[in-house]
């Protein structure tokens, strides 16, 4: 359905309008409900209950996401936060949506436009040489009885596989 | 192992000859460059084994990279103190890799390969850091040469590469280009003249940053301070380099300007500001570091303003440097008590002046 007012994008809220016992129906676009001065983003009623549900929303948000680990070096997202620096190259992958608008905030950018990079012919690609380090790793934990540590790289090798 | 300096292609700081541009208020512009190589953790995050192979890796190829002929690789995990203090006294490594934060140590794989050209620190937060200096005001030289040995090294080993992030670096500061474009610049005009604020507050407006001699956390001593780029993602490399020059080339004739106003409002005041700066250092005999930097750096201006003629830059360049605390140290052969370097300094200094032959006055 097309927006009632301009006439040209799809219409996303119903507008449910009683003027003098009369009441109207407008159909309208994100952008002509924003003129209008209507948020239509979901938002949690305005109570004590409904911002205090909304932090809670948000902080296990936060929660879930901080513990998101890069299957390659291990690192959470709480131990970048903590450190402020990131544990390798897949981190960049792992944590693509923060990265990119923390990138935003301290470069006022996150797209590199400089010097296009292209490794040296016969490299083979980042995932491969990524996995052949977890497999040194498994192995020098392995002779080091060191089977926690050998489990959890494992766990991260099957990840990448 | 021990550290022998004459091992390195001019002692590792060939831009003390002050040979380039400006090279009495510029002494030195640098070009870095942050690297990761790929299919290891980052520097802080990989164990033991993979610095060593990432430096391994690294010495295999410097035969293939021009920059890199001739070069002196330096094991800072083999050193003492002392000796990692006097390269990051040259420049040549960040306090990081020196390991001269706690615990004291530099981490197993931490290296520096110095040649003529160039040098490259391996095993940094990040496994490469490449780094050209130019004597004097020279951002377009040292980022010609910057970007050659980028292009020779990166073409023997396989750089950690993002098309839509760039360069990946451990701190997303560095990310993108991973180039830090700097000027090391004295500017005791601006300062005397209390102008410097103002100057300082316009760097930051226009995208630019400043510290102190020795970078990042280090004071500002003597009216000398390192300008730089603030970001390195979203603009090219050569668009930070020539935005860099630009406004650097701004600056150096502001301190121009003011020194022309100190002479012309405050002559004799300044001319004996200056010419008792250098009877102290003459005739000290023990000089505290930050004294010594202050007064090296009215020297200094005398010099630019053909106040003491005969005088060169190069040796004012090389006091800089000789005579910080770990140089004394090292070269007395011995750890030295903070008395007895104020004494060495004070010694190397009345040496290095009574030596500089012509002098008037």
């Amino acid at each position: 359905m097309l927006c009632d007012q301009c006439r040209e994008r799809d219409a996303v809220l119903n507008l449910t309008q009683i003027v003098e016992n009369a009441v109207t129906q407008l159909h309208l676009c994100e952008k002509c409900a924003a003129e209008r001065g209507i948020e239509t983003t979901v938002s949690m009623p305005k109570t004590a209950l409904g911002d205090f549900l909304q932090a809670a929303q948000q902080q296990a948000a936060q929660i879930a996401g901080d513990a998101a680990r890069c299957s390659f070096c291990g690192t959470s997202l709480r131990d970048f936060r903590a450190s402020g620096r990131l544990g390798c190259a897949q981190c960049y992958g792992a944590f693509e949506h923060s990265l990119r608008d923390l990138l935003r905030r301290v470069h006022g950018s996150s797209k590199h436009v400089g010097l296009q990079y292209r490794p040296p012919a016969g490299t083979p690609p980042d995932r491969d040489t990524a996995l052949d380090e977890l497999r040194n790793r498994l192995q020098a934990a392995i002779r080091s009885e060191e089977f926690e540590t050998a489990a959890t790289l494992r766990d991260q090798i099957r990840t990448l596989e | 192992m021990t550290l022998d300096l004459s091992l390195l292609p001019e002692g590792g700081v060939p831009w003390l000859v002050a040979s380039g541009d400006h090279a009495d208020i510029v002494l030195s512009s640098r070009i870095r460059l942050a690297r990761n190589v790929a299919g290891y953790a980052f520097g802080t995050r990989s164990p033991d084994g993979e610095r060593l192979r990432v430096l391994a890796q690294v010495r295999a190829a410097v035969p293939r990279v021009r920059s890199l002929a001739e070069s002196v690789a330096v094991r800072l995990d083999a050193l003492t103190l002392v000796e990692r203090q006097v390269l990051h006294e040259r420049h040549l490594v960040s306090k990081e890799l020196a390991g001269l934060e706690a615990p004291g140590e530099a981490r197993s794989g931490a290296a520096v390969l110095v040649s003529h050209e160039a040098g490259v620190m391996v095993n940094e937060e990040d496994h490469l850091r490449l780094q050209v200096f130019r004597s004097g005001f020279d951002v377009a030289g040292a980022f010609a040469a910057a970007q050659r040995l980028d292009r020779e090294l990166g073409a023997q080993v396989p750089y950690a590469f993002h098309p839509e992030f760039g360069f990946l670096t451990s701190c997303p500061t560095n990310t993108g280009t991973g180039m830090r474009a700097s000027v090391l610049i004295h500017l005791p005009g601006l300062v005397l003249t209390q102008e410097i604020a103002k100057v300082l507050q316009g760097l930051q407006q226009m995208g630019l940053t400043y510290r102190g001699l020795y970078g990042e956390g280090s004071e500002v001593v003597g009216n000398f301070f390192q300008i730089s780029n603030q970001t390195t993602l979203g603009r090219t490399e050569e668009e930070l380099a020539e935005h860099l020059a630009r406004v650097v080339k701004r600056v150096i004739e502001q301190e121009m300007e003011a020194r022309r106003v100190l002479l012309r409002d405050a002559g004799y005041i300044i001319e004996d500001k200056l010419w008792r700066a250098y009877g102290t250092l003459r005739h000290a005999r023990s000089l505290p570091a930050d004294e010594a930097m202050n007064l090296l750096s009215g020297v200094r201006l005398a010099a630019g303003l053909q106040l003491l003629p005969g005088l060169s830059v190069y040796t004012l360049n090389k006091l800089l440097i000789f005579t910080q605390s770990a140089h004394l140290a090292f070269d007395a052969g011995r750890p030295l008590t903070e008395s007895e370097t104020n004494l060495a300094r004070a010694r190397y200094v009345r040496e290095a002046l009574a030596n500089e032959a012509g002098l008037a006055g």
